[in-house]
């Protein structure tokens, strides 16, 4: 596909846009109402979060319908906060998250370069086993991994976490078809004027990757800040958790005096740094999803 | 997608022939240390009788002969199918109606398509505690809401017959954003001349939809299918934190049985076994998929 016809076939509809909006008909309105119906159901669970965070526990804990706490309060942060470690939980989850999106776009790019623009003995071979582990559920083998993180010695720590995600399948697989898109010559000219491979790559190649570095560390990112059961089964300490699991461990806790609104405070907690993310790199955000699913 | 030229072979120096490994290695590294060595064990755990990190026996295939009676792996197996059917199809089906709806011209447009998309950001156990709260059969806003309206209680979570429905329905709600992002990129490589050229013929609406826009769909509803299925069959979060696979045994799918079975019942050697026949499955499908869906494009 070229560029120019990308270009043109998404310009007419939008100049088309401009002069229809002028009087948008009556039935798109109706259509618009049911989107906005149907967006608020969509939106409504993360807004309960909030409020429910929010609310006292004589309110929340009632059979009263209700859709804005009478008094809101910060109660419920400043009892969980006070009573659990959860900016320990923060900071590992900030580690972790930082750490293992660093590592894995840099191991992702020099697989997907090598994969992408060389040829070399086990190549397909390589590729074939990646892709394959995309199939395996992590359940199956995590049992196994377990015993191995046990055996080097990293149980409950961070780098348990860190060093068996750094690998990241998609990653890998969106930065070769990125590679593959970056023309052969501009590699071969490099080379021409005398530059070593590593200076091929880090002066002539890398430079051109800045929006597949954009969708590896935003889908890294979301991926391991949200990650939860590998993290749950190597970390144990209660001030080692990652936030998700430290979450998990809240409900049904009889500690607290609404144990609903702790565990929903939390929960904002966990989900407001990637919500910003995402409001602010939406359009990264949309490109790096759909990435993953154009095989 | 076109194929892209063929990679020249870098010929002169011999140093070269070294480099694709070390740009390579790090991954190649990490992935036979943790996750090929973890296959590798997990395939001699199926043949063997383990006790909780104690010594296995050599077992032969007795782990994949219990599977014939075991009556929960066929509960199992049961409502993964029944998880899968309900919520792929379904998400598939309102991701493309919302994708077609707004890839018109309409006043909001960016605003609708970044909230249905805002659901696949949530952490699965936030999804799982929040949905938990909301359909909490006691205290639950959908409960108190549905008094209000005169409506009885349901018990949403409670009831063996409804978890299952709830539990699809709060999956879909997490899925149904991803199925329209893509939808929405491929709806705009569709010709708008092929569309306006049928409708010029008398094609109505619903024609020009069911004749032009779906065909010409075909090959990412193919990729999505797969996709959905496998994020199906290894749903784990949510129903691990909304449900625990309870009432009973009424939500446990395949994937919550591999787990149970290695951490609860301390069965790593069946658990092993389990997780091996859920792979098959994985396989299996995806290569008869693959098969139909090159059937199909030799057909168009």
């Amino acid at each position: 596909m070229s560029t120019d016809t990308v270009t043109t076939t998404t310009r007419t509809p939008r100049s088309a846009t401009r002069v229809r909006r002028r009087s948008t008909p009556p039935r798109r309105w109706l259509l618009v109402a049911v989107l906005a119906i149907l967006a608020a159901f969509v939106v409504f669970p993360l807004y309960w979060m909030v409020v429910s965070a929010l609310t006292s526990g004589g309110q929340s804990q009632s059979t009263e319908f209700y859709l804005w706490p009478k008094e809101p309060t910060f109660a419920n942060f400043t009892e969980v906060f006070s009573t659990q470690p959860v900016w320990r939980w923060i900071g590992n989850s900030v580690l972790i998250s930082v750490v293992t999106t660093a590592l894995s776009v840099v191991v992702s790019l020099g697989a997907g370069y090598a994969l992408a623009k060389y040829r070399f003995w086990g190549r397909g071979l390589f590729y074939a086993a990646f892709m394959l582990t995309i199939m395996i559920p992590i359940q199956v083998t995590i049992v196994p991994s377990f015993l191995v993180v046990a055996r080097i010695g990293l149980v409950d720590s961070p780098w348990a976490v860190i060093l068996p995600t750094a690998f990241d399948v998609v990653g890998i697989f969106i930065a070769r078809q990125f590679m593959l898109g970056v023309p052969d010559a501009i590699v071969e000219a490099a080379r021409v004027d005398g530059a070593g491979e590593y200076r091929a790559f880090f002066s002539v190649v890398l430079p051109t990757c800045g929006p597949l570095v954009g969708v590896l560390v935003i889908l890294a990112f979301m991926a391991r800040w949200n990650d939860f059961l590998w993290p749950m089964v190597v970390l144990q300490g209660a001030e080692n958790l990652t936030v998700p699991v430290g979450l998990s461990t809240l409900t049904n806790n009889p500690a607290f005096a609404s144990p609903w609104g702790a565990v929903m405070a939390v929960a904002t907690v966990t989900v407001l740094p990637i919500l910003a993310v995402f409001l602010v790199f939406q359009k990264q955000f949309v490109q790096g999803i759909s990435s993953t699913g154009i095989k | 997608m076109s194929r892209p030229a063929e990679t020249p072979v870098p010929t002169g120096r011999r140093g070269r022939r070294l480099t694709p490994y070390v740009f390579l290695g790090p991954a190649a590294l990490l992935f036979l240390t943790f996750s090929l060595v973890p296959i590798v064990i997990a395939i001699a755990l199926s043949f063997q009788d383990t006790q909780t990190l104690g010594e296995g026996q050599w077992v032969g295939t007795q782990n994949f002969e219990e599977l014939g009676s075991d009556r929960l792996f066929r509960t199992a197996l049961l409502n993964t199918v029944v998880f899968a059917v309900g919520t792929v199809p379904t998400s598939m089906a309102i991701g493309l109606a919302l994708a077609t709806a707004l890839n018109r011209p309409l006043p909001g447009r960016g605003l609708f398509r970044a909230l249905f998309f805002v659901p696949m950001v949530a952490a699965g156990v936030v999804v799982g505690v929040v949905m938990s709260w909301i359909f909490n059969t006691d205290y639950g806003v959908a409960n108190n809401a549905l008094e209000i309206l005169g409506l009885g209680r349901i018990p949403w979570l409670t009831s063996p017959s409804m978890a299952m429905l709830t539990l699809i329905l709060v999956v879909v709600w997490t899925r149904v954003g991803f199925c329209m992002v893509i939808y929405l990129g491929a709806l705009q490589s569709v010709p708008a001349e092929i569309v306006e050229a049928a409708s010029i013929d008398g094609a109505g609406p619903w024609a020009r939809f069911r004749r032009i826009t779906l065909p010409m769909l075909a090959p990412t509803t193919s990729i999505l299918l797969i996709l959905n299925v496998v994020f199906s069959l290894q749903a784990f979060d949510i129903i691990y934190v909304l449900t625990g696979g309870g009432p009973g045994f009424s939500t446990t799918v395949l994937i919550q049985y591999v787990f149970r079975s290695a951490f609860q019942d301390g069965q790593m050697g069946y658990a092993a076994a389990l997780g091996l026949v859920l792979v098959a499955i994985l396989l299996l499908f995806t290569l008869l998929r693959q098969r139909a869906s090159k059937k199909a494009e030799s057909f168009l």
